[in-house]
């Protein structure tokens, strides 16, 4: 009796130190969509449960009678508060002792951060319908921001932000347009992620921050779009533009480039042409005018040698010659091209004719490794006329010899 | 004047060397003639290029260098930085493929005039045996560049050794050096190339050669009446002088291929990269590769490849073994199943090679 006691007992404490969980346990039996998502949940994982967010008594057999369990003097606060969310996990995110248990490297700033976003101030002051954690994360069923069916997974957080930000309904009572997920899918980063599957391509969060996501003000523009492309944004900064934006309140990239809907940058975009964006601002007659044309023209003499260059190559390796060399000047080639783009942002010639003159030399190079090259085949084609002719003149003699042979015979 | 010198040479020769039976068995020599004898001049094209084949073959030993680090460089330096490289590796690479073709089409006149019948079964036996070792420089050679599309088909055909019953796995490594093709596979295959087959084709050559000097042209059953009722064509100049025409046409068109088509280098070959797509053998190769593709997973219970090896090596040792199995060419009279069954060889030769190179 007394053994069949102690066992009760043992089986009993043993289930509840090893997770037993009746909130799941009888959820999962009422088909709750919400308990379902926990067998796939990091937080059940991690053996937590039902009841350390909502509160309640996970541990009773109710038998029946589920008040015991969710009884409000047992800390049971039923779904929370969505003003309430971010303490709520910032209980367990926000302690860096607790969170070291799981993952040492994992960030425990979340809520502070959120707090400094547009969405926590909104929160603040009272608006339910502002992105806290579970708008993203979701609240059951949360999976790691690295599994791909993560709502934050880099290929689906613009779809995830612009559950609300491309819903005009939602997005009515603060007035911003809802055209930014449609704009971004157009544009260069939106195609890099959607059609090449590019993770390094930026998303919503890599400008505007995710925890504390905000829009970047006229001056930290630069310095976000200058998190990648730093060598413009250097260039930038050392250019007589610099100090012009600034006095005039003007963002640097985005003037010309565009924010969310960002084309492929083209050479008319510099110069003095229809397409040229410099002509938005400057005019006929002024000095920047006759800076945007010489640069306009020194990368399109640039390209137009690695052109030349490229044909002349590329016909030879038709005519069947080893042309790797040559191929690997008109890459040096190339590199020139790119970074002579990239120093059109210091808007001045001298330091882009240097780099284009460097590019004009190896397409030179290139281009006499091809007329070389084409020369040879020149040469063999010649050559294998004339020892063909002599091989085949020895053939006929040979022929005239055995025929006068053999009419003597 | 020339002829004088000549004259006091051959006499200055022949009395320490006594050259006089040879000069009688030239002028003595005569070659069959009949409506066939043009068969004859496969044989001495494929001596031709096989000598092609040293002389270019010596010439890039000298810059080549048969490690996997080196190899591709060396060849590509072989054809922009030495003078008339290009040249030599485009004479060496043609030469090999027109080699093959060249003894190839003299098995077949051999085959089909029954020329190995009594007693010139060696002479079928060694030069069987030379066109197996010309397909063996072209599968050894064919790495030696260590470009790409070299390195996975020797993968590919390697794999295929590895699936011989028994021998299989020995084979596969012993041919690899190895699990895998690297360097050490290299390696084995230039030993191969330029040591071993040279020296086993060198020695089969000269046998073949006496073999034929010894017992004459073979004559085709039928043209045999014809052929006695002529004396034939003198050795020496008539065929002689026939034999250098055909070879300064063998050379012409050599060069004329050599000069438009310049064998090409490719890519540089990566183990690591994923296999380019259309690999394929030589093309004296594709018939197996495509029948062996066209094969189903498995045949009646066993795997297809398997199955496919199979057939093709029980084919080979009865083509091998022709002149005993064709018992009526060795009683002098004409077998007509197994002139069909060699069409029927021939047939399927071609009609897979062109399937290898059409399908995808």
């Amino acid at each position: 009796m007394m053994r069949a006691g102690l066992t009760f007992l043992l089986m009993t404490f043993a289930g509840v130190a090893l997770g037993q969980d009746n909130c799941l346990d009888c959820h999962r039996e009422l088909e709750d969509p919400a308990a379902l998502a926990m067998s796939e949940d990091v937080h059940a994982q991690a053996s937590v449960s039902c009841a350390d967010c909502h509160g309640g008594d996970r541990t009773i057999e109710t038998e029946g009678d589920y008040e015991l369990a969710m009884d409000p003097n047992k800390g049971f606060i039923g779904v929370p508060d969505p003003g309430d969310i971010p303490q709520l996990c910032g209980r367990c995110h926000s302690d860096a002792s607790y969170m070291h248990r799981f993952d040492p490297n994992l960030s425990v700033d979340q809520v502070a951060q959120y707090w400094t976003s547009v969405h926590g101030q909104r929160l603040r002051e009272g608006a339910t319908d502002v992105a806290q954690c579970a708008s993203c994360h979701h609240a059951h069923g949360v999976v790691s921001a690295k599994d791909p069916r993560s709502p934050v997974y880099p290929t689906r957080i613009p779809e995830t932000c612009g559950a609300c930000h491309a819903d005009p309904e939602h997005m009515a009572a603060y007035g911003i347009p809802t055209d930014q997920l449609s704009e971004y899918r157009a544009g260069v980063h939106g195609r890099a992620l959607f059609d090449r599957g590019d993770l390094g391509a930026p998303t919503c969060n890599s400008c505007h921050g995710n925890h504390g996501a905000a829009p970047p003000g006229v001056t930290s523009v630069s310095l976000v779009c200058g998190t990648c492309h730093g060598v413009q944004k250097e260039l930038f900064a050392a250019s007589p533009h610099q100090e012009a934006f600034d006095a005039i309140d003007e963002p640097e990239c985005e003037s010309c480039h565009g924010n969310h809907n960002i084309e492929a940058p083209t050479d008319d975009f510099v110069g003095v042409g229809d397409e040229a964006i410099c002509m938005t601002c400057h005019g006929e007659g002024e000095p920047a005018y006759g800076v945007a044309a010489t640069v306009h023209e020194e990368i399109s003499n640039l390209k137009g040698a690695m052109a030349a260059a490229r044909e002349v190559v590329d016909r030879a390796a038709r005519a069947g010659m080893e042309v790797s060399e040559a191929e690997l000047v008109l890459i040096d080639a190339n590199q020139t091209l790119v970074e002579s783009r990239n120093l059109v942002h210091a808007f001045a010639v001298e330091p882009l004719r240097e780099k284009v003159e460097e590019g004009l030399a190896l397409a030179t190079t290139a281009r006499e490794m091809g007329v070389a090259a084409l020369a040879e085949v020149d040469y063999r084609r010649k050559g294998l006329a004339l020892s063909v002719f002599f091989i085949l003149l020895l053939a006929v003699g040979l022929y005239l010899k055995i025929r006068q042979i053999e009419e003597r015979e | 004047m020339l002829s004088s010198l000549g004259e006091r040479v051959f006499h200055w020769l022949d009395e320490r060397l006594d050259l006089q039976p040879i000069q009688r068995f030239v002028r003595e020599k005569s070659v069959p003639s009949h409506r066939y004898s043009w068969c004859y001049f496969f044989g001495g094209a494929t001596l031709f290029f096989f000598m092609i084949q040293v002389a270019t073959g010596v010439l890039l030993l000298l810059y080549y260098k048969p490690t996997a680090e080196a190899a591709f460089e060396s060849v590509r330096f072989i054809m922009t930085e030495v003078s008339f490289g290009w040249l030599i590796r485009s004479l060496h690479s043609w030469s090999a493929n027109l080699m093959v073709l060249a003894a190839f089409l003299h098995m077949a006149t051999v085959f089909f005039m029954r020329a190995y019948r009594k007693p010139r079964e060696l002479t079928w036996y060694t030069g069987a045996t030379l066109l197996l070792l010309a397909m063996g420089f072209g599968f050894s050679g064919y790495l030696l560049p260590w470009n790409e599309l070299a390195f996975f088909a020797t993968r590919v055909g390697t794999d295929m050794a590895g699936k011989v019953p028994v021998v299989g796995r020995f084979l596969l490594e012993f041919l690899r050096g190895g699990e895998d093709v690297t360097g050490a596979t290299l390696t084995r295959f230039f030993g191969f190339h330029v040591a071993v087959l040279p020296m086993m084709a060198t020695a089969l050559i000269l046998f073949h050669l006496l073999a034929i000097q010894r017992q004459g042209m073979s004559v085709p059953l039928s043209q045999k009446e014809a052929s006695t009722t002529n004396a034939g064509m003198p050795f020496f100049p008539n065929y002689f002088l026939r034999e250098l025409m055909g070879w300064a046409i063998a050379l012409a068109i050599l060069a004329a291929l050599a000069s438009l088509f310049p064998w090409e280098l490719g890519e540089e070959a990566d183990a690591f990269a994923p296999a380019p797509a259309g690999i394929k053998p030589e093309w004296y190769f594709v018939f197996m590769f495509q029948t062996l593709k066209l094969l189903p997973a498995t045949v009646a219970g066993v795997e297809g490849e398997l199955v496919g090896l199979l057939a093709f090596g029980l084919a080979g040792l009865a083509w091998f073994f022709v002149p005993v199995l064709d018992i009526r060419s060795s009683r002098e009279e004409p077998s007509r199943w197994l002139t069909l069954m060699g069409v029927a060889a021939l047939l399927f030769i071609a009609i897979m090679t062109l399937l290898g190179y059409v399908m995808p």
